[in-house]
């Protein structure tokens, strides 16, 4: 315990950091148990999980707020929230026709440097950031200073009827995934078109990972790894039916002050069905 | 001239008389009879499309009306192709096209033009689509390739949820 307390939290922070991106890659998803639905008052339910494997609750469950935006463009609430220790489980009931996302997101700035050889950052965990914050917390000659305007997005969607495109609109704030094919409606032998965005421009040359399920019974990870073209779109074969791991990282210089990088970090998780 | 304006009518009317002379569309399916432990009547949809998929008329959607609050719904999605292409976009029943599902054994569905369901088909090449999908079981989609309204006779089958399918088309 006294060893436990004697570590800044801001490290503790850091070091969970460090962990979402080492070698192994850790990869954080929300599946839904399905995507297209015909029943009138149909029920979803969903995984949300941080894993190595694709999709198999290896590692750890995924916390934070899931937000929910309905056919309509309201924001509805999740049921019956589970966090367990590899898994967060919740329930959605979709009482409307038409396409519903839903996502884990959060955008901001984050400040690291060193001050008398100690990693040092801003701002800790559950803190939000503020300039005034920064101004306190951040000395003005810090040492090896890097501030990130940083924004990820963990999402997926699911449709009841036919699917709608209201929900697909981009908010213009972050990384985001403007879906040129219907994320409902791809289909094994067709091919699926979608633009990657940061802050509401198109994200060219972003690395994207597309992954198929049922990773644990094959050897190798299958993955397809494509970049952005000049629009920021990409376009997607997929190889089979089956759930995707979608991953699109991106990474400039063209960050808001007192940022001088800017990161995108977006993952979805689709359904591609048979014909 | 009055002679003439009479022939002209009567030609008339006899061509108009032709043209609505009504095309019977005869579809007969088998639904093959399983030996499974648990078996549910297949879910069947049947549907003219355009040879795009663009779906014209549906002909028969067969799916559970039984269950309470409408729960039989919950798997016409199963019938992946035709949800996509038509059920998707419309509410449930669909007037003088669902029923009930049907059980093992050889169905005969006719449809007349000018009459609903079918109505008035424009003249061109068509495709009959028939997907059938079963509870615990599996799915099966056939396709007929037609022109309307030139009589033929048309056939196809399944190996697994779809028996023989039969298509005819009587232009007289």
């Amino acid at each position: 315990m006294t060893l436990k307390k004697s570590i800044p939290l801001f490290l503790v922070v850091a070091f969970m950091g460090a962990l979402a991106t080492t070698a192994h890659a850790h990869r954080a998803w929300i599946q839904p148990g399905a995507t297209v639905h015909s029943a009138e008052d149909a029920w979803v339910t969903f995984d949300a999980a941080i894993s190595n494997d694709i999709f198999y609750t290896d590692y750890h469950a995924m916390r934070g707020n899931f937000q929910v935006i309905a056919p309509g463009g309201e924001t509805v609430d999740v049921q019956n929230l589970h966090t367990g220790r590899f898994r967060t489980t919740f329930d959605l009931n979709l009482t409307a026709t038409g396409t519903y996302r839903i996502a884990n997101a959060s955008n901001g700035l984050r400040a690291r440097w060193e001050e008398n050889g100690e990693r040092r950052g801003y701002p800790g965990r559950g803190q939000a950031y503020t300039p005034e914050g920064y101004a306190q917390a951040v000395p003005e000659n810090a040492a090896n200073l890097e501030v990130t305007q940083f924004s990820r997005r963990i999402e997926t969607f699911v449709t009841a009827g036919a699917p709608t495109k209201e929900t697909l609109k981009p908010s213009g704030e972050g990384i985001e995934l403007l879906a040129i094919t219907h994320p409902n409606d791809l289909f094994a032998g067709e091919a699926a078109q979608f633009q990657i965005l940061i802050d509401g421009e198109p994200a060219v040359g972003a690395s994207v990972t597309v992954i198929p399920d049922a990773m644990r019974y094959r050897n190798a990870q299958d993955a397809i790894e494509l970049t952005t073209d000049a629009q920021g779109k990409v376009t997607i074969d997929w190889p089979r039916a089956g759930m995707y791991y979608f991953n699109a990282s991106y990474r400039d210089e063209q960050a808001k002050a007192p940022a001088t990088v800017r990161t995108g970090d977006y993952t979805a998780v689709f359904e591609v069905l048979p014909l | 001239m009055n002679t003439v304006r009479k022939l002209a009518a009567v030609c008339i009317l006899l061509f108009v008389t032709m043209g609505t002379h009504a095309t019977e569309m005869t579809i007969t399916l088998d639904i093959p009879r399983l030996q499974v432990a648990e078996y549910h009547r297949p879910y069947v949809a049947v549907w003219i499309a355009r040879e795009n998929h663009q779906v014209v008329r549906d002909l028969a959607v067969w799916y559970d009306l039984e269950l309470r609050n409408n729960e039989g719904e919950k798997w016409l999605k199963d019938m992946r192709q035709w949800w996509r292409r038509s059920g998707r976009s419309q509410t449930m029943p669909i007037d003088g096209v669902t029923g009930a599902t049907r059980a093992p054994g050889t169905h005969q569905l006719t449809f007349v033009s000018g009459e609903p369901p079918l109505g008035d088909l424009a003249e061109g090449d068509y495709v009959l689509w028939v997907e059938a999908a079963r509870e615990v079981g599996g799915r099966e989609l056939l396709s007929i390739p037609f022109t309307w309204p030139a009589s033929g006779d048309y056939a196809d089958s399944g190996s697994e949820e779809l028996g023989n399918i039969r298509l005819v088309i009587n232009a007289d």
